[in-house]
């Protein structure tokens, strides 16, 4: 049934809460969506619930996760144990973290990090060359001596190049990325999305693009969920962000400053406790019908 | 207001020298705001902190306000020059309230009427006096940044160092901040020399800019042109294109770094 | 006012003066620690052998100096609960006054040690330089020697009393606290707080003592407070080698020394005193580790 409308993942009211010593924090509530293989942007600012919810996918979040349904083509991932999450994580999604420095292993080479996200869904023969033919894939010019370099001998920009390697290695169906380039300079970031541009169509991958820059995410991705306090108050196409109607993400569009449009004063953003509260009603909501 | 001549800043033992600055001279005017646009690792960080005499094995000669400066710098240069720094949650004494942080600068140049000038300095950043008494670890990101932009005023300087003040912040709040720091501009008349990696947010404070890349000046624009797509240079044209979102065509056309 | 009102005054995020901004984290940082039932159960030994220390004369049922010859080396009874030594004293009641002398050489050494130590780390580490060498070769030279071979040293050619042992343990005690301060100022020393504060035109000794030590002194009350029983320990062993307290006074170390050529016959006259050693020791260890979970976050 799934396969055939093309939806990857499918989640309907996901809810996580973080038990504090000041009682119980609802850090996501009532989030849905369905993807296909596209480019998925999950957009806020922080403490908006985006990175709990990318993290809730893999189950990876510490809070307590509650959900209708959180299916992966037809693997439900709840209540999923050690063995079904081993089937799940890296070989079929796959996760890339904000800053390399952090989830490279600083004591091993890349090639060996390679090899060993690779070890288990191919041959022992062909992981070598497959960890250099990725290596090529996300344009790194001398594989090889990246492939016997440490984490602490490559620039950042490198760095990530490598951790998208690494991710790719046992060809997942999604990847989820989270803030992947926040850490690099914007020409190389830019290259970096490039790759996972050209990742996406070529190898027919889904992508859930976790991050903080509206503007970077209108021109990147395919669609945009844009989170605030723990729910999605609006989902567009990114081409059509500009025509957002939520007040947010009018007054998040409106507050960043731009090159060639600069304004005596910025616009500031007005807050309403509501946008937490309400359900997520807002026009433009039908994530299932929208989409490549 | 600032004038540098030839600056060089050079780190590391003579085995690993890197040139973080490699001979730069600009000129920023009484009463203008100026940035400093660059990537990682192109010394527009350094310049800052040159100026600020934070660092102290530079080369060339820095004037400010007419008069060179040294290495070390007396007390009176602190109520000329101060600085807001990047991280809010680090440039914050953890454990001194805002009353201590913004208090200390008036005890150490034996200003009176301390009481006073605490509660205008909260003032001007718009924080209430409730926030007198809080530790850094009771704010959020802006209101921490508040309290260091009023640790800048505090000694009424003419010139301020900004280094990234809205890149550690929410797009949000950093309106609010750079819109703070625009008004604060407007009321004193101060000089900003400001430094960013975020071409928008240089675009929208400063009436002129530097490119610099690798440690030199690439170029130096105005506002206008930055606005206008006109900058001169293909690397001060790629880092504006790159600026302005994800497009295929810009990626493609990238001069290797 | 009610209870409750009092600890939301304590705990406002909006303190209305320095002191209630000062209290509120105390005790922010209280309630952390009362959570921890060990720490909770060091604090109550802590509590008692100050009592003891306190009201000694009203504790104790004997005179701890001199007792008869004819009650020698009586076992634990209803008039001497811990039995006597061989010359006839109550064992329960030098205990009790040897709570004193305990107090006072941990007492002494904590305020003498920890501040040299912080003192010449926190130097060290922000001079830099030859400054560091000089200072951080010297400390390193008293590191190489065992902690109780080096007291024995001082405390034998200081001769034999209550104030040398002290000193004893205190010359012997710091460089630990120095190589902590170093590096909790190393941490600090290139922070933008730092550098922030040298914009304001402070001068060293201001940025010594209002930004750098307090951010070493947590690191260095839960480093001392764990070291409480090593110091204890070292104390007993002074007393125990006849180098602590001249005789007649009670000192637990040296009160096990007496007893150990009884240890077979008349087990009580060493046992109850060690047992005292342990566990004061063992409430200093739970307190130094609950406090290292107040104070000092990154290790939990």
């Amino acid at each position: 049934m799934q396969e055939k409308s093309g939806i990857i993942l499918d989640v309907e009211d996901l809810n996580i809460r973080f038990d504090t010593p000041k009682g119980e924090f609802h850090a996501v509530k009532d989030v849905s969506f369905r993807m296909r293989r596209e480019k998925l942007a999950i957009v806020g600012e922080s403490g908006s619930g985006k990175t709990q919810t990318g993290r809730a996918i893999l189950g990876l979040t510490q809070g307590r996760i509650s959900a209708k349904r959180l299916a992966f083509h037809d693997t439900s991932l709840l209540g999923l144990d050690a063995a079904g999450w081993r089937q799940i994580r890296g070989r079929r999604i796959a996760m890339v973290m904000q800053d390399p420095k952090y989830s490279l292993n600083p004591v091993m080479t890349i090639g060996d990090q390679l090899i060993e996200a690779g070890q288990r869904s191919l041959a022992p023969g062909s992981v070598r060359s497959r960890a250099l033919e990725m290596l090529e894939a996300v344009k790194i010019r001398d594989p090889l001596r990246v492939f016997n370099a440490w984490p602490h001998e490559l620039s950042g920009g490198m760095g990530q190049r490598a951790m998208i390697a690494m991710m790719l290695m046992a060809e997942p169906e999604l990847l989820i990325a989270d803030e992947p380039t926040s850490a690099l300079d914007v020409t190389v970031r830019l290259q970096v999305l490039a790759i996972l541009d050209d990742l996406v169509k070529t190898r027919d991958m889904g992508l859930i693009f976790i991050s903080h820059d509206l503007n970077l995410v209108r021109t990147f991705c395919d669609r945009v969920l844009i989170m605030y306090g723990g729910r999605v108050v609006e989902t567009r196409m990114a081409r059509d962000l500009r025509a957002a109607t939520h007040p947010y993400t009018q007054g998040l569009l409106a507050c960043s400053p731009e090159i060639d449009r600069p304004t005596r004063r910025l616009a500031t953003l007005q807050r309403d406790p509501a946008w937490a509260e309400a359900p997520a009603a807002a026009p433009g909501a039908a994530p299932a019908d929208t989409g490549s | 207001m600032i004038e540098i001549q030839d600056l060089s800043v050079i780190f590391g033992e003579a085995g690993q020298r890197v040139v973080a600055v490699d001979g730069v001279s600009l000129r920023v005017l009484p009463g203008e705001s100026f940035g400093l646009v660059g990537e990682s690792g192109s010394g527009k960080s350094t310049i800052l902190r040159a100026v600020a005499g934070l660092i102290d094995h530079w080369g060339g000669s820095i004037r400010i306000d007419g008069h060179p400066v040294g290495r070390k710098r007396s007390r009176d240069f602190y109520r000329l020059v101060q600085m807001v720094f990047q991280d809010p949650f680090g440039s914050l004494h953890p454990k001194h309230t805002v009353d201590r942080i913004l208090s200390e600068p008036l005890i150490i140049h034996g200003l009176d009427d301390a009481e006073a000038r605490v509660r205008a300095a909260l003032d001007q950043v718009q924080l209430g006096p409730s926030f007198r008494f809080r530790y850094p670890h009771q704010l959020s990101g802006g209101q921490r940044q508040r309290v260091a932009i009023a640790r800048a005023l505090i000694l009424s300087p003419r010139l301020i160092l900004l280094d990234e003040p809205t890149s550690a912040l929410d797009v949000s709040i950093q309106a609010e901040i750079l819109n703070l720091l625009d008004d604060i501009r407007r009321d004193l008349g101060v000089t900003y020399l400001l430094v960013s990696h975020d071409l928008g947010v240089v675009a929208h404070m400063c009436d002129r800019l530097a490119v610099m890349r690798q440690g030199a000046l690439v170029e130096v624009a105005s506002q206008g042109d930055l606005a206008a797509g006109a900058l001169r240079e293909p690397y001060s044209q790629q880092l504006m294109l790159a600026s302005k979102g994800y497009d295929r065509a810009v990626v493609n056309s990238f001069t290797d770094t | 006012m009610t209870t409750i009102s009092w600890r939301d005054w304590l705990l406002s995020d909006t303190p209305d003066s320095r002191w209630q901004a000062r209290l509120g984290r105390f005790y922010l940082g209280w309630l952390t620690f009362a959570r921890n039932p060990l720490g909770m159960l060091g604090l109550a030994i802590l509590i008692v052998l100050v009592l003891c220390a306190l009201f000694a004369p009203w504790i104790a049922p004997h005179n701890p100096i001199s007792g008869e010859l004819g009650d020698r080396l009586l076992p634990p009874s209803g008039e001497f609960w811990l039995g006597t030594d061989q010359q006839g004293r109550d064992i329960f009641s030098r205990i009790i006054y040897g709570a004193r002398t305990t107090l006072f050489i941990i007492g002494l050494v904590a305020v003498t040690a920890a501040p040299i130590g912080l003192l010449i780390g926190t130097t060290a580490g922000f001079l830099g330089g030859w400054v560091e060498s000089v200072l951080m070769r010297l400390t390193d030279a008293f590191l190489a020697f065992p902690k109780l071979i080096l007291a024995l040293a001082f405390a034998a050619a200081l001769g034999p009393g209550l104030e040398n042992a002290v000193l004893a343990i205190a010359l012997t005690a710091w460089p630990p606290y120095a190589r902590i301060a170093r590096a909790e100022t190393l941490a600090v020393r290139n922070s933008d707080y730092l550098a922030a504060a040298r914009m304001t035109g402070a001068g060293p000794l201001r940025l010594l003592i209002g930004h750098i030590m307090p951010m070493c002194i947590p690191s260095l009350i839960v480093r001392v407070s764990l070291d409480m029983a090593g110091i204890i320990l070292i104390a007993a062993g002074l007393g125990f080698l006849g180098l602590g307290v001249a005789p007649p006074q009670p000192e637990w170390g040296a009160m096990v020394s007496e007893g150990r050529e009884q240890i077979l016959d008349q087990w009580w006259v060493c046992t109850y005193p060690g047992i005292a050693i342990c566990i004061v020791s063992l409430g200093f260890n739970l307190i130094g580790d609950s406090l290292r979970d107040v104070l000092d976050p990154r290790g939990s």
